[in-house]
C-alpha cells in the first residue's frame, strides 16, 4: 500500500475523462435545451421512449441467453482440452475480435440481404428468397455474433480454475456425471456466468449500429434514439437524459446479477 | 521510474501539441472543407482531382476535407464546436438559418473574381437576398429514383409510389426530416414552407404511416442500395441519379407531379474560420469555369454559371434530368428557414415517426415476465439454501 501514487495517473484519468463527464451528463440531463434552467421534464419525457427501452431490454436479454446456452458448452469444451489446444481455440475465439466491429456487422449485411449471398444462393436454386435481414431475429444474430467471445472467456477462466480433485470428489462419493455438473461445476461457475452475463447484456443494451444495419426503421434500440438525439435532432438535454434512464438501469440489472455471485460464494462455505 | 516515464510522457505530449501549429505555419496553411459525401470530383472515373488541382495550383494550402451526409448533422457540428472550418456547403435553407444565428462570415467578393461567372439569376436568392455569405456551387431537383426491372410504369408519376404497398420493403426514405417532410407535404397539397403546427402533424402522420414500407431511412447508402437493386425506389436528388445510373442503367428518375424540392447548395465560411482568404481562394477556384464544368460533369449536379455549362459534355448539359425544362421547373419549390420553433417541431416530429412503435405490449409483457423469472429464481435459490442450513443445524443439533 506503500505505493499509493502509482496509482494516481489512473486516478488522475477516472477523474478527467470519467467523473467529470459523468457529471455534464447529469447537468444535460437535468437542465432545459434552450433556457438552460433547472427542469426534469427531459427525464419525463423519456415516457415517450418505454417502448424502445423494452424492446432493447427484451432483445438483449434473448441474446445473453443465447450466448449463454451457446458459450456455455464451448467454455466447458476447451477448458477440457490439453493446454496447446486450448490456446488455439482461445485465439480462434479472440480472432475475429481483431477485426473492427463495423466491418463484422458490414459483412452481415452483404450475407444477409435480399440480393446478398446467402439470398442470392438460393435464387439460383430456384426458390425464393428468404426475410434474413430487417427483423429482429437479425438484431439478436448481430448482437449474439458480436458479443460471444465475451461470453465464452470468462467463463472458460472460471471452469478452468476448477480443481479437478473436486469432481474427483464428488465422483467418489456417488455422483453420477449429471449430479456432478449440477452439484458441483454449475454452482462453482456461477461467476463466471454472472461476468459473461453482465459483459454481454451492458453493450447489446447499449447498441445501435447493429439495430441500423440489421434492423428495419421499425425494430430501433434506445442506442439509435439516444444517437440520433446527438446527431440530427441536436437536443443533448434529451440524449443525456435517456443516457442516464439507461445507465441506471444497467446499474439496476447488473446489480441483481451480482446478488447470484455473492449468495453462491457463500453457499460454496457452507457446501 | 514510473513517475519520470510519466513526466517524460508528458513533455513530449507538450511539445508535440505547442510545435504542430507551429511547424504548420512555416510550411503550409491547412484549410478544413466540409462538404457533403460524394460531392467533389476526386479523380475516379477519370474525373479531375478537384483538391489534387486545386493545392497544385496553390502549393502553400493544404485541404482537409472532411464529409456530412444532412444539413442538420452539419449544423450540430457546428453548434458543437470543438472544431472549425473554413468552407462549408449547405442547402439554401440552411445558409438562411445559419446566416440568422450568425454563424457565417461575410464573403470579401474581391477575393472571389470568378464570382462574375455565376448567372444573374442565382445572385440574390431569397434564402441570402443581399449575397454578403454565399456562393453557388451546385443546384438541383429532388425527384423520385425507381428501378424499371421491378417497378411497374403505371405506378409512377406521383409520390404515391412512396406509400405504394406493392414494394413494401424496397423503399427507402430520406434520413432528414426537411427532404422526407417536403414529400409528405408536397403529397398532401402543403406548402413545403408550412410552420403550421397542425399541418407539420398530419405530414408526419403521412410519415408514419410509410414507416412500414420503408426498409431504410438512409442518405449516401441510396446509391449503394438502388445500384444492386437492394432497394427499388428511392426519392434522391436528381444530379446523384446521374450518377447511379451509370452503374445500373435500369434506374429511370421521374419528377412526381405534385411538386418537389429545388435547391442551391452553397458555399459559405463559417464564423470562426482560421484562414479566411484561403478559403475564399478555394471558393474562386472552385467558380473557375474549367474546374467548375470537369466538377459537376463528375458530380452530375447542374451549374450555377453558364460559362461552366458551355464547356461540359453536351450530353449532360442538355439532359433533361440535370436542366429541366421551365414547364417541369415551375412545379419545384425551394426550401425557405424554418422559425426555430417550426424547425423544432419538425425534429420532434420526425423523431416520433422514426422512433413510433406498435409492438409496445408484446416487449411489456415478456420484459416484466424475464425480470420476473430472475428474481423468482433469485428468491428460490435464497429459500432453499436457508432451508439447507437450517436442516444441517438441525441435524447438527440433534448428533
Amino acid at each position: 500500500m506503500k505505493r499509493k501514487w502509482l496509482s494516481g495517473p489512473y486516478v488522475l484519468w477516472m477523474v478527467l475523462f470519467t467523473l467529470i463527464p459523468l457529471g455534464v451528463v447529469f447537468y444535460y440531463a437535468l437542465t432545459d435545451s434552450m433556457t438552460g434552467e433547472f427542469t426534469l421534464s427531459n427525464l419525463a419525457s423519456i415516457a415517450d421512449y418505454w417502448p424502445i427501452f423494452l424492446r432493447s431490454i427484451w432483445l438483449s436479454i434473448i441474446a445473453t441467453l443465447i450466448c449463454l446456452v451457446i458459450g456455455y458448452p464451448v467454455a466447458y469444451f476447451i477448458a477440457h482440452c490439453k493446454p496447446t489446444t486450448q490456446r488455439l481455440l482461445q485465439m480462434l475465439i479472440m480472432l475475429p475480435m481483431c477485426i473492427s466491429f463495423l466491418l463484422r456487422t458490414l459483412a452481415w449485411v452483404a450475407l444477409l440481404e435480399d440480393t446478398g449471398i446467402i439470398n442470392s444462393f438460393i435464387a439460383k436454386l430456384g426458390l425464393s428468397p428468404l426475410p434474413l435481414i430487417r427483423n429482429n431475429g437479425a438484431v439478436i444474430l448481430g448482437m449474439v455474433y458480436n458479443y460471444l467471445p465475451y461470453m465464452i472467456l470468462p467463463l472458460f477462466t472460471v471452469l478452468m480454475k476448477i480443481d479437478p480433485r473436486v469432481v474427483e470428489a464428488a465422483e467418489d462419493l456417488g455422483c453420477n456425471s449429471r449430479q456432478v455438473f449440477s452439484k458441483v461445476i454449475l454452482p462453482l461457475s456461477v461467476p463466471g456466468i454472472v461476468s459473461g452475463i453482465t459483459m454481454v447484456f451492458v453493450p447489446a443494451v447499449s447498441t445501435f449500429y447493429i439495430s441500423q444495419k440489421l434492423g428495419s426503421p421499425g425494430t430501433i434500440l434506445i442506442g439509435d434514439v439516444i444517437e440520433s438525439q446527438f446527431k440530427a435532432a441536436y437536443n443533448p438535454n434529451l440524449g443525456a437524459a435517456l443516457s442516464l434512464v439507461l445507465m441506471v438501469l444497467i446499474f439496476a440489472c447488473v446489480g441483481v446479477m451480482n446478488r447470484f455471485t455473492n449468495d453462491d460464494e457463500e453457499s460454496m462455505v457452507t457446501l | 521510474m514510473k513517475r519520470l516515464f510519466s513526466l517524460l510522457l508528458t513533455a513530449v505530449l507538450l511539445v508535440s501539441t505547442f510545435s504542430a501549429p507551429a511547424s504548420a505555419l512555416s510550411i503550409a496553411v491547412t484549410i478544413n472543407v466540409y462538404n457533403w459525401g460524394q460531392y467533389i470530383a476526386d479523380g475516379t472515373d477519370d474525373s479531375l482531382d478537384v483538391i489534387d488541382a486545386f493545392e497544385e495550383a496553390y502549393p502553400n494550402i493544404k485541404v482537409n476535407y472532411m464529409t456530412f451526409d444532412s444539413n442538420e448533422s452539419m449544423y450540430t457540428k457546428l453548434k458543437a464546436g470543438g472544431s472549425t472550418f473554413d468552407v462549408i456547403v449547405p442547402s439554401d435553407y440552411m445558409v438562411q438559418k445559419l446566416a440568422q444565428e450568425g454563424m457565417l462570415e461575410e464573403l470579401d467578393f474581391s477575393n472571389i473574381p470568378n464570382y462574375k461567372y455565376i448567372d444573374d439569376s442565382f445572385k440574390n436568392l431569397s434564402y441570402d437576398p443581399d449575397n454578403l455569405y454565399s456562393v453557388p456551387y451546385t443546384w438541383g431537383c429532388v425527384g423520385l429514383i425507381y428501378n424499371t426491372q421491378y417497378v411497374d410504369p403505371e405506378d409512377v408519376g406521383s409520390w404515391d409510389l412512396l406509400w405504394n404497398e406493392k414494394y413494401a420493403g424496397k423503399i427507402l426514405m430520406f434520413d432528414n426530416p426537411r427532404d422526407a417532410f417536403a414529400i409528405a407535404e408536397a403529397r398532401l397539397g402543403y406548402s413545403i414552407n408550412t410552420e403550421d403546427p397542425t399541418l407539420l402533424t398530419l405530414s408526419a402522420n403521412l410519415l408514419r404511416e410509410q414507416k412500414p414500407l420503408v426498409q431504410a431511412y438512409v442518405m449516401d447508402q441510396i446509391f449503394d442500395k438502388m445500384q444492386r437493386g437492394e432497394a427499388w425506389i428511392a426519392p434522391y436528388y436528381a444530379g446523384d441519379y446521374l450518377t447511379m445510373v451509370e452503374e445500373n442503367p435500369d434506374l429511370e428518375f421521374c419528377f412526381p407531379e405534385e411538386g418537389f424540392n429545388l435547391f442551391v447548395d452553397a458555399l459559405c465560411i463559417p464564423k470562426g474560420a482560421e484562414h479566411k482568404t484561403e478559403a475564399e481562394i478555394f471558393i474562386n477556384f472552385l467558380l473557375d469555369p474549367e474546374i467548375c464544368a470537369q466538377n459537376l460533369e463528375y458530380l452530375g449536379y447542374s451549374a450555377a454559371s453558364s460559362a461552366a455549362k458551355e464547356l461540359m459534355d453536351p450530353e449532360l448539359a442538355e439532359n433533361p434530368v440535370a436542366y429541366p425544362d421551365e414547364e417541369t421547373l415551375a412545379r419545384g419549390s425551394a426550401f425557405m428557414s424554418l422559425s426555430q420553433q417550426g424547425s423544432q417541431e419538425m425534429d420532434s416530429l420526425w423523431l416520433t415517426v422514426k422512433t413510433a412503435d406498435t409492438a409496445t405490449t408484446v416487449y411489456l409483457i415478456m420484459t416484466v415476465a424475464a425480470i420476473g423469472l430472475v428474481v423468482f429464481l433469485w428468491i428460490f435459490f435464497k429459500v432453499r439454501k436457508r432451508k439447507r442450513k437450517a436442516r444441517r443445524c438441525a441435524k447438527w443439533k440433534s448428533a
